[in-house]
């Protein structure tokens, strides 16, 4: 959506690097520098760490919303089955939980798959009418039961085989690294099962269907324990990187700090911070490269000129279903990636953190601040919103404090203001949004 | 097989929660479908409109029951429910002139009004938790049971007890009040029609000289009306904790959009929908069956077709299903 409010609104900017842009991207690099010195390295590497990773899923939801108009509000799932790769991948797999009902759980989905495609061939095969119906509820029903039986007993096997530590099938024991194009996959898959079902939606009916989506991923997450223990977490998930006290125990690695003057335990910890940076920054310039590509090639203007009219395109003949399903699957694929990338850096997976203010709505102020349309903006907002989503809770009990000066110890308005202080960053995020939207609809970097 | 323990313990269960949960998602969808309809775009802040009307109600029952002031059997928050419904609509009308009625100048788009309402959500979220906090609240006082299980047991004889909460009974009779009346003014004073004019057909509405700004101004006032209304309610019934509001988003929209956007007696027929499945579904069966079996008889599981963790993927999952076969909802909405 290039243009919110009028299509006069401002004249197409210069292509190439401008000093506004350059300026913006030097006033996050001031943010993230001043986090060092003023708070620790630490600190500033960990929010530039999730800041890349935010910057991926705005990418991605910049894919769908900025190219191609489409409005996916269900971010939170994708990135939740990325996280869910991880796990599928890295995880060793557990042989008791194996034998005692791993055959029975995969018999059970796929006779649960069957039932579904069953049901859909017959109700294409079967004339309209009354029957039709009948023989369809009856399919699914009669399914549902047999699904049931199977898939139950085999969960029940695998859960009881020492809940506490296994209790699941665990995964293939491959390195981590492979999880984040896998997570990628799986979300594809997702985002293909849902494009089938709601990409013929408008606008309005996309995003509650993707809303929707979003909260029953999370729901199976949450409950099928055979899968990734639910709520029982999965901790201790593989790293790309050295532990911490792997170098602290490197004499090289201890010596060579040392020399440069720095606490080796201090030094670990960055390098660690360091070495995830690194790999983040790869894959995300991977993704602009690919991204400016796909922007400006004869792809990315038919995707543009489907967007801004979608009648005229068709006329031309272009399949726009075809095309926007085409990018949903892409930009809920990059999401997947983000979220492998994600649980990687926490090396464990946490269904229960999934909540759509933080991971589908919060990437949105991302794309809408950063400027739709533009992966640099997106790239922007990314690192700007996510600083600030941070930044915002001590900031916002310093100024509570500044308030509460004059006020006793314990006097109730000091105590509440001081207490809800951490709910500032939701309505700074508000503002933002609405103000942006408002005054620069374009967002800080528009599209060209 | 002991046909009416099975009924009651059904209606104990299923039928009587289910109704009590209906009416409210039915008042919440009636505020979306309102919105979609007349200012034509999905309001994400609903439910924290919800919430802020609560919090503003329950604001008003604490003051009311420090200066000792109580409607007996009843909850007080009846009484304070009039104050909840005016500073949620001053709010509403503020929101509309400080956000809203920039785009619809413009003539924005409405997938921008939808961004703008994201905007919108956020901020009240914020000031809800900045005000009341993020903790469980309960406010209902006044008499808990209509009719106690036990009770009921000792009237009837029956082995089964069936208990009618106080809130449950208020909910419904508010609910059909707050029904009839909106239909009353819909179909029956000139407002209505110029708004359902408006809705069905803006430009011919303002050729017809139909005020929009009027339009505009009382269709968020009663939006504030049922949204404070549903958000009471739910909070007498169950309790009231921000973030379950914000969730409440879900299986609102879901009714209002299985019942058709845009049209109100859709979305009356979306929240019963949507709230019978939410509960059948996730209902354990055993005892009601066990009932209808033979003496002693009850069948080995517990009848449960999902567990009560995928409440919400019910709702969608019947969501789903409806659009794809009718993608306008049961009864025809409107797509803008």
């Amino acid at each position: 959506m290039s243009d919110v409010t009028s299509p006069t609104a401002t004249a197409p900017a210069p292509s190439g690097f401008n000093a506004k842009n350059v300026a913006l991207f030097a006033l996050v690099a001031v943010l993230f520098l001043g986090t060092g010195f003023v708070q620790s390295w630490n600190t500033a590497l960990t929010i530039f760490n999730m800041g890349l990773i935010s910057c991926i899923m705005a990418l991605g939801v910049n894919m769908q919303w900025g190219y191609a108009g489409l409005f996916n509000v269900g971010v939170m799932g994708f990135v939740a089955l990325g996280g869910l790769a991880t796990v599928l991948v890295s995880v060793d797999p557990v042989p008791e939980a194996w034998s005692a009902g791993g055959l029975q759980v995969i018999m059970g989905l796929i006779l649960g798959a069957l039932t579904i495609v069953g049901a859909i061939l017959l109700w294409n095969a079967m004339p309209r009418g009354r029957l039709r119906g009948l023989v369809m509820l009856v399919v699914l029903l009669a399914g549902f039961v047999v699904f049931r039986q199977v898939f139950d007993g085999g969960t029940q096997a695998v859960e009881s085989i020492d809940p506490a530590v296994s209790g699941f099938l665990g995964g293939l024991g491959l390195p981590v690294l492979f999880a984040w194009p896998v997570g990628g996959l799986l979300a594809a898959g997702a985002a293909w099962i849902i494009g089938k079902t709601a990409l013929g939606l408008r606008s309005d009916y996309l995003a509650i269907a993707t809303l929707g989506i979003a909260e029953i991923i999370i729901a199976v997450l949450k409950n099928e324990d055979w899968l990734a223990r639910g709520v029982k977490n999965v901790i201790g998930i593989d790293r790309p990187v050295p532990y911490e006290v792997e170098l602290q125990a490197n004499q090289g690695f201890v010596d060579m700090v040392t020399t440069y003057g720095a606490d080796p335990v201090t030094a670990s910890t960055i390098t660690v911070k360091l070495l995830y940076s690194l790999l983040f920054i790869v894959v995300l310039g991977l993704l602009i490269w690919l991204s400016e590509k796909a922007w400006n090639s004869p792809w990315g203007r038919m995707m543009r000129a489907i967007r801004d009219n979608e009648v005229s395109a068709s006329a031309m003949g272009k399949n726009v279903k075809k095309r926007h399903m085409q990018i949903f699957i892409l930009g809920s694929a990059v999401c997947g990636i983000a979220g492998a990338m994600m649980t990687t850096l926490d090396s464990q997976l946490v269904p229960g953190t999934y909540q759509p203010l933080r991971f589908t709505f919060l990437i949105w102020v991302m794309v809408i601040v950063g400027g739709s349309g533009n992966n640099w903006g997106a790239v922007l907002g990314g690192f700007l919103i996510w600083w600030l989503w941070v930044q915002v809770e001590p900031l916002g009990l310093l100024l509570m404090q500044t308030l509460t000066y004059g006020m006793e110890d314990g006097y109730w308005l000091r105590e509440h203001l001081l207490d809800s202080a951490a709910h500032m960053r939701l309505l700074t995020m508000g503002l933002i949004l609405l103000l942006v939207l408002r005054f620069s609809p374009r967002g800080l970097i528009p599209e060209k | 097989m002991d046909f009416l323990n099975a009924l009651v313990a059904l209606a104990n269960f299923v039928l009587v929660p289910a109704t009590a949960y209906g009416a409210q998602l039915a008042l919440g969808a009636l505020g979306v479908t309102l919105i979609y309809g007349i200012l034509r775009f999905s309001n994400f802040a609903h439910g924290d409109t919800m919430a802020f009307g609560t919090m503003v109600t329950i604001f008003g029952t604490w003051g009311l029951q420090a200066a000792g002031v109580t409607l007996g059997p009843l909850p007080t928050a009846l009484l304070a429910l009039p104050l909840g419904i005016a500073v949620t609509a001053a709010l509403m009308i503020g929101t509309d002139r400080v956000v809203y009625r920039f785009y619809r100048e413009k003539k924005a788009k409405p997938v921008i009004f939808v961004i703008a309402s994201l905007g919108v959500m956020f901020i009240m979220n914020g000031i809800v938790r900045f005000l009341i906090g993020v903790d469980d609240q309960r406010f209902s006082d006044g008499e808990r049971f209509i009719i106690r299980a036990r009770d009921f047991r000792e009237m009837t004889g029956l082995d089964e007890g069936l208990a009618f909460r106080t809130t449950q009974g208020i909910t419904i009779v508010v609910a059909v009040i707050a029904v009839v009346a909106l239909f009353w003014f819909l179909n029956r004073t000139r407002t209505g029609k110029s708004m359902r004019a408006f809705s069905d057909n803006e430009d011919l509405a303002l050729l017809s000289g139909i005020n929009p700004d009027r339009v505009v101004l009382v269709t968020w006032i009663i939006v504030a009306a049922l949204a404070t209304t549903a958000g009471v309610l739910y909070g007498l019934d169950k309790s009231f904790k921000p973030f379950t509001y914000f969730q409440l988003l879900l299986p609102i929209f879901a009714s209002a959009i299985v019942g058709g956007l845009g049209n109100p007696l859709g979305a009356i027929l979306g929240g019963f929908l949507i709230a019978f499945s939410e509960v059948g579904v996730t209902y354990a069966f055993r005892k009601v069956v066990g009932y209808l079996g033979p003496e002693d008889w009850q069948p080995e599981g517990l009848l449960q077709l999902l567990s009560t963790d995928y409440k919400f993927a019910v709702s969608f999952g019947i969501l789903l299903i409806v659009l794809l076969f009718k993608p306008t909802g049961i009864m025809k909405g409107k797509s803008v």
